[in-house]
């Protein structure tokens, strides 16, 4: 079995099979990212010390005839923006690095390690999560596995790099407006952004409170939904967590089909700023699908300001008091932004909120008629590190801003989205959304390992 | 937008003199050319008639 290839499914198996101590599984991990990492920069923290202990005792419980979890053994790697007992949360930001170190770790790391998985490590990101690029200026530019010279997407970019350059199985990241699901799709690797709500961000360093989810990144639909399940559960540390019941999706997975899903492409804005290959990436997936229903998701572009109108005034009253204080310690792009954010009158947030409302209800009727939606992930493959523009349907437009076009319509009403990577032979990888209504992740997931099984993904 | 006539610039330094927030030489443009950006993008939202029935909810849900 090899061990980088393995995803981390296969990874617990043989762990508790024995046919592979955790030791060595990390022991393999810790080298992999010693030997890359200096190319990639995808972590900021090594906890090769905690990782080691953490699968000795493994190890020990499998010894005693103890089963340690689903993901025994399978090594994990966090957005350093959740809170690792014993250091300090950076959330990509240099004034952070003074704060004390934290002192337990962000419920999700918890669930995880409960389940037998070992962490590794934290992961670069866009300063305060603010960002598409994951060109940190403090802690540097995460770089595409696929192509160095490209980024990795952000603001989880570390988190999906280092999936793809197989350095770790798992990892997990943030979502505001397309986080987790801009560098999923620039890197090549599934990333899923569940419903608002839904996983506990408890020991998560927020960045827009109304607005931001977190999430797994993993290199197979089974180590996504086996993530997804372990993460999955009330949690009295955050105020926004639903107290809905959770729903075990993996065993749920094997037994059904899609043949009586109903399934769409988003038409209209989704098509009109993607590039002729995302188009032909949504199309290939749709015909993977027999897919040819469209649909309009009304006024999705309205829904893309009023998400920018909450992220800019949310992020910018969350540091409000750093803005005063320590203006120069921000990097100038965030700080700017963060300042002008702050600036907002109270009547443009408010009628954003409104917005938001109106607009939820007018796409849940949309889910009264369709199960699941097909829509590009970004509207192009990784720009160049620094590239500051590019030409959609004619027109040269701001890279940064513009790779969420299709993502923050889709976060600013909390719908849970998997984007599922399309890793193309001689060319960058892409990524498809595949969107359900509110806690049907079930639903998307089903519909991504039919595709995985067919090959059409290959990741 | 009612912002016809609005001198961005002003608004900014008033704004950010109530919010006590000192807007360095250095990086005060940056902020005004945020500010426009986010002026134009709200003006999106702004210009959309909405029933007086929607309210804004205090907790969001999906």
């Amino acid at each position: 079995m090899s061990l980088e290839q393995a995803d981390a499914v296969a990874i617990a198996a043989a762990v508790r099979e024995g046919k592979v101590s955790a030791v060595e599984v990390t022991k393999a991990a810790l080298q992999r990212i010693a030997a890359r990492d200096n190319e990639l920069n995808c972590f900021t923290t090594i906890t090769a010390d905690t990782a080691s202990r953490d699968a000795e005792r493994i190890d020990r419980e499998i010894a005693q005839g103890k089963n340690p979890g689903c993901l025994a053994g399978v090594p994990f790697a966090v957005k350093n923006l959740f809170d690792i007992a014993g250091l300090t949360t950076l959330a990509g930001a240099k004034i952070n690095a003074e704060n004390p170190p934290a002192t337990q770790d962000a419920t999700a790391i918890a669930r995880l390690k409960q389940a037998g998985a070992v962490l590794v490590g934290a992961l670069n990101m866009d300063e305060y999560a603010y960002g598409f690029v994951t060109e940190n200026f403090h802690y540097g530019t995460t770089h595409n596995p696929h192509d160095l010279k490209r980024i990795a997407g952000g603001s989880s970019g570390g988190s999906a790099a280092a999936i793809a350059a197989n350095l770790v199985p798992l990892t997990l990241g943030s979502d505001t407006n397309g986080s987790i699901r801009v560098p999923g799709a620039l890197c090549g690797v599934y990333g899923l952004k569940p419903t608002y709500g839904r996983l506990s961000r408890a020991g998560v360093a927020l960045f827009s409170n109304s607005l931001d989810h977190i999430g797994p990144f993993a290199r197979s639909v089974r180590d996504i939904t086996t993530a997804f399940d372990v993460l999955q559960g009330e949690d009295e540390r955050d105020p926004v967590c639903t107290k809905r019941l959770q729903s075990q999706m993996l065993d749920a997975m094997s037994r059904q089909s899609i043949e009586n899903l109903r399934i769409a492409i988003a038409g209209d804005y989704f098509e009109k700023g993607a590039s002729p290959e995302a188009l032909e990436a949504v199309q290939n997936i749709a015909d993977a699908l027999g897919v040819t229903q469209y649909v309009t998701i009304p006024e999705a572009h309205r829904a893309r300001a009023a998400a920018f109108v909450i992220t800019a005034c949310e992020g910018a009253n969350l540091h409000l008091e750093k803005l005063r204080l320590r203006p120069q310690d921000f990097d100038p792009a965030t700080r700017d932004r963060f300042l002008a954010g702050a600036l907002i009158p109270s009547s443009w947030y408010i009628q954003a909120q409104r917005f938001r409302r109106w607009y939820r209800d007018k796409v849940r009727e949309i889910f009264q008629k369709v199960d699941v939606i097909l829509a590009p992930t970004t509207p192009i493959s990784a720009p160049f590190i620094g590239q500051e523009t590019m030409i959609l349907d004619g027109e040269e437009i701001l890279v940064r801003p513009h790779l969420g076009l299709f993502t923050q319509p889709l976060s600013f009403i909390g719908l849970p989205v998997l984007s599922v990577p399309i890793v193309r032979p001689n060319a960058l990888p892409l990524g498809i959304q595949l969107i359900a209504a509110p806690y049907n992740e079930a639903l998307i997931l089903r519909v991504a390992s039919v595709l995985e099984a067919k090959g059409v993904l290959c990741v | 937008m009612e912002g016809k006539g609005l001198n961005v610039g002003e608004y900014v330094d008033l704004m950010a003199l109530l919010l006590d927030l000192e807007l360095r030489d250095e990086y005060r443009d940056g902020v005004i050319a945020n500010f426009e950006r986010i002026m134009a993008i709200a003006q999106v939202v702004n210009e959309f008639p909405l029933p007086e029935t929607i309210e804004a909810a205090s907790i969001f849900e999906p």
